[in-house]
């Protein structure tokens, strides 16, 4: 019995330090952002946001490569600043928000450089189409919060090709690409 | 002199007006509404027809406000005696259903435009503020009762419309020469 209950003592401490830490982004907090710019008619960025969204990432700075996350947005929480164009924005030329309410990034691989500097690829979903993308991150930070937590945060950019993912209303010669950033700080659970 | 105010036998100037100037807006706001949506962002009228929309359609919603005053404060030319008990009901509904669908179109129309707190520039003179703020859903909503009134409002101005022909050509009363002529008397037999 005393044999067989320090196994299981050994194998517990064991799988946990095999296993990455997890973390929760921040959303309660809102220490966590998935902005847009898009250029409008070649002159100005449009900046925008999406204000719902929840994702978890495990993360171990031994074991980068083990790194995973995925994130998932409300679509219909897309917010420019501007009612009748968010209104026009979740109709069906756009995101389809009914149709399409979720948007996903689901991480395959992730590898980071000594400088922080990393590259995470993933299967991104944007109204019902999946594909491939390639997110420039850098590690921002990570240690203890002054209340008792443990955290670490992280940023993101990538492009987008709006006619990949079937918004195909022409927005113009200068519109057609957008940039996406993220920023989000996990707490360790 | 010219009736100001109703008389038992017709419309006075003011409920005339009243009744022409706002169909013909109305009229011009519904045709308006159908072409803009369509409009592709790079047509010249991307941002005019949506501003000349908003205003004549903020004009039209306190047209309608001062109308409905006229209406309660004045007294109802009485129906013709030649009127059917049906039609005199089916008048009434048609009129009762206007105004709540007018109040509902104007209403719903603001708040898909203020929705986020953006103020609605009258035709340049001045802005009409933001009362609240809607979230997202009722944004969504507000737009489709908008739509589903417009044209709900449309088939009931083809009634309102084919009533109005039936009345002067057909029963040839004086339906329609009560709302154009104010001094208009009728004529009892009895």
């Amino acid at each position: 019995m005393k044999v067989f209950s320090i196994l299981l003592l050994a194998f517990s401490l064991l799988s946990t330090s095999v296993m990455a830490d997890e973390y929760v982004i921040d959303k309660k907090g809102m220490h966590a952002s998935i902005q847009f710019r898009i250029m409008h008619l070649g002159y100005s960025w449009l900046w925008g946001r999406f204000n719902d969204f929840e994702g978890e990432f495990t993360y171990d700075s031994n074991d980068i490569a083990a790194s995973k996350i995925n994130v998932t947005v409300n679509t219909s929480s897309i917010d420019t600043n501007h009612a009748e164009r968010d209104k026009h924005l979740r109709g069906e030329e756009f995101l389809d928000v009914e149709k399409f309410p979720k948007s996903r990034f689901v991480s395959t691989s992730f590898s980071i450089k000594e400088n922080g500097e990393g590259v995470l690829l993933g299967d991104f979903t944007l109204r019902g189409v999946t594909k491939p993308i390639v997110i420039y991150m850098s590690r921002l930070g990570e240690g203890n919060d002054p209340w008792g937590g443990y955290r670490a945060g992280f940023e993101g950019t990538t492009e987008l090709t709006l006619a990949d993912y079937g918004i195909l209303k022409d927005l113009g010669p200068a519109s057609q690409k957008m940039d996406l950033f993220f920023s989000f700080e996990g707490i360790k659970k | 002199m010219i009736n100001i105010t109703n008389t038992k036998d017709s419309y006075g100037i003011v409920a005339i007006l009243l009744h022409w100037i706002m169909a013909i807006l109305i009229i011009g706001l519904f045709v308006l509404g159908v072409y803009m949506v369509d409009l592709d962002y790079y047509s010249k009228w991307y941002n005019a027809a949506p501003w000349w929309h908003k205003s004549v359609g903020m004009l039209v919603f306190f047209l309608l406000l001062v109308r409905i005053v006229w209406m309660f404060t004045n007294q109802r030319p009485s129906p013709l005696v030649s009127y059917q008990r049906w039609e005199i009901l089916a008048a009434k509904v048609t009129h009762i259903l206007f105004y709540v669908l007018l109040l509902l179109v104007s209403i719903s129309g603001y708040f898909i435009t203020t929705a986020k707190g953006a103020s609605i520039d009258m035709f340049g003179w001045f802005d009409i503020p933001a009362l609240m703020h809607l979230d997202k859903d009722l944004a969504e909503i507000s737009g489709e009762i908008h739509e589903i009134a417009a044209y709900v409002m449309a088939l009931l101005f083809l009634l309102h419309v084919c009533a109005t022909v039936k009345h002067h050509f057909l029963d040839k009363d004086a339906t329609l020469i009560r709302i154009l002529k104010p001094n208009h008397k009728e004529e009892r037999s009895t």
